[in-house]
């Protein structure tokens, strides 16, 4: 009896926590979207209102356009630099582990203190990356204030913040590839460059398809940056899907239709991962 | 000479990393007036933006609130991971398979389906502007139990049997046999949980309203959006020194555990 029994006790928060935070939750955002609701007063059934609502919705479509284009140049550009400094470091290099610690220490650091300082960085008449444009004799860039540099800026900023984890990611691949490979390739003369395309490039696939979903997911959920930078402007440009969805709720109260727009959002980016993984299944 | 321009890129590579944490440094300890845009040797040294800051934002209370929420979920995490990790490892039991494929499952929905009705269950509950809001819903988490399920998969089984003859109960031999021989597992759970809960700031925003229950991400970000830093750039930039100061300096003494434990479970927040 008692054997029975210990199983489901020692599983039980875990159901029980499922059931509160997790279930439910999906289940009553189903519900909610058919309503429109401000918290205070009952709710209202309003039918496919909030749907109707959604696909009419220009500047939600504009913040998952934004979300998109903040991911486009986001992961590339992280993959590119993350490969890049890791190639770099698995030479023998002395004080390897010091340039690894520095690279990563972003990584560990609140997003809201990455942001408060590349708001300064990207300062323009008095932020460092002007005065460096200035001095090498370049015009100004409004990296914050030019709608069509905005969202670049953010990514940029992301990616410096993110990138030490992925070297170190990319460092375990190419610790992977066997040592024989590039000793045969030596032999026959090929060049450095030559080495990394034919041989590490297609050995650590796996490798850069994992930082492609992780950064994905991770994307998807861009929010604080672009809170703290630029409130979403200018012009919208910056406004991501999930801080539109935040404004929905917690600016305007529309409880139903943000809720409306998280399912939405959140179907969009299954499918966006399931496409992933299908492609990767495919090429791996 | 291939050598040196690898030498080069990496110098050129940390200057960019670290240059921007020292100039914050620097101008917050720099008098308002001498803040530069670039430099990072202190002209000389004020600490008037730190204790305008003190006066300003209860940042002290924020640290404990910090430390007390950060620490709870990284306790509750632990244990209640362990316990579930266990059972689906080394027990047998009608549904096992069930709930193993619900936790994988959970772990591939998207947080902003469950964003909102979270929030009104908190409101439902009475949990607004308690530490309850900021904990609970962090107390189980899907990765932490798949990673004590497999790390527990590997201990031998002799030893939890022989501990059974002893008349050890199963909490026993989670705590007592499986944990001290799962260290690794403890210390990169424990790390990543500690990290994503000090950093953590989309749902304190959206549960916490009281100043005096806020943790540091939060309490920065209103700070630093509000008027309240009256557009001082020395305050802003010492309460964001401040917001970083316990997660690096924890970095700099257990940097290879941060740097494995991370690696191995691909999170960053």
């Amino acid at each position: 009896m008692k054997k029975k029994v210990v199983p489901y006790l020692l599983v039980s928060p875990y159901i029980i926590h499922f059931l509160i935070f997790i279930a439910f939750p999906v289940i009553f955002s189903i519900v909610l979207t058919f309503h429109k609701w401000n918290i205070i007063s009952p709710m209202e059934y309003t039918g496919f209102a909030n749907y109707i609502r959604l696909f009419q919705d220009t500047l939600f479509l504009k913040s998952i356009i934004n979300t998109l284009i903040f991911l486009v140049i986001h992961i590339p550009l992280q993959i590119i630099v993350a490969l890049f400094l890791a190639e770099v470091l698995n030479q023998k290099i002395f004080l390897r582990g010091f340039f690894r610690a520095a690279f990563f220490l972003p990584v560990v650091v609140s997003g809201v203190v990455v942001t408060i300082l590349w708001q300064q960085l990207y300062g323009f008449d008095t932020g460092l990356l002007n005065k460096i444009l200035v001095t090498l004799g370049f015009g100004k860039v409004g990296w914050l204030i030019d709608p069509k540099i905005a969202m670049p800026s953010i990514a940029i900023m992301a990616t410096w913040k993110n990138v030490g984890l992925y070297i170190v990611l990319f460092l375990v691949g190419l610790q992977t590839v066997p040592k024989h490979y590039y000793e045969a390739a030596d032999l026959e003369g090929a060049t450095h460059w030559q080495k990394f395309f034919k041989i590490t490039l297609p050995m650590i696939n796996p490798t850069i398809f994992l930082v492609v979903i992780l950064s994905t997911v991770g994307g998807f959920s861009l929010f604080i940056e672009p809170y703290i930078l630029t409130g979403g402007g200018p012009l919208n440009s910056t406004l991501s899907a999930v801080l539109y969805i935040y404004k929905q709720a917690f600016f305007y109260y529309h409880m139903g239709y943000s809720a409306t727009l998280g399912l939405f959002f959140a179907l969009i980016i299954l499918s966006v991962v399931i496409i992933q993984k299908k492609f990767i299944e495919r090429e791996v | 000479m291939k050598k040196a321009i690898f030498y080069l890129v990496l110098v050129f590579g940390a200057l960019m990393f670290l240059y921007p944490f020292l100039w914050m440094i620097t101008a917050s300890l720099v008098p308002e007036s001498d803040i530069s845009s670039f430099s990072i040797i202190p002209s000389t040294i004020s600490f008037n933006s730190y204790t305008q800051m003190f006066d300003k934002i209860p940042i002290g209370r924020a640290l404990l609130n910090s430390i007390l929420v950060a620490s709870s979920v990284t306790a509750g995490v632990l244990v209640f991971g362990s316990m579930v990790g266990y059972a689906l490892s080394r027990l047998e039991f009608k549904g096992r398979n069930l709930i193993f494929y619900v936790i994988i499952f959970t772990m591939t929905l998207p947080f902003q389906i469950t964003l909102i009705p979270q929030y009104i269950i908190m409101v439902k509950l009475g949990w607004i502007d308690t530490y309850l809001a900021l904990i609970v819903p962090y107390l189980m988490n899907a990765l932490s139990i798949i990673m004590f399920r497999q790390y527990f998969k590997s201990i031998p089984q002799d030893l939890i049997d022989a501990a059974r003859i002893d008349g050890c109960t199963e909490l026993g031999i989670i705590f007592r046999i499986l944990w001290p021989n799962a260290i690794p597992a403890l210390v990169t759970v424990g790390i990543i949980t500690f990290m994503a809960s000090w950093n953590e700031v989309l749902w304190p925003l959206i549960v916490i309203r009281d100043e005096e229950l806020m943790t540091m991400p939060q309490l920065v970000t209103l700070f630093v959006l509000g008027g309240r830093a009256e557009s001082q750039l020395g305050v802003k930039l010492a309460s964001a020194t401040i917001l970083a100061l316990p997660i690096v300096l924890a970095y700099l003494f257990f940097q290879k555990y941060f740097i494995q434990s991370m690696a191995s479970t691909g999170i960053k927040e």
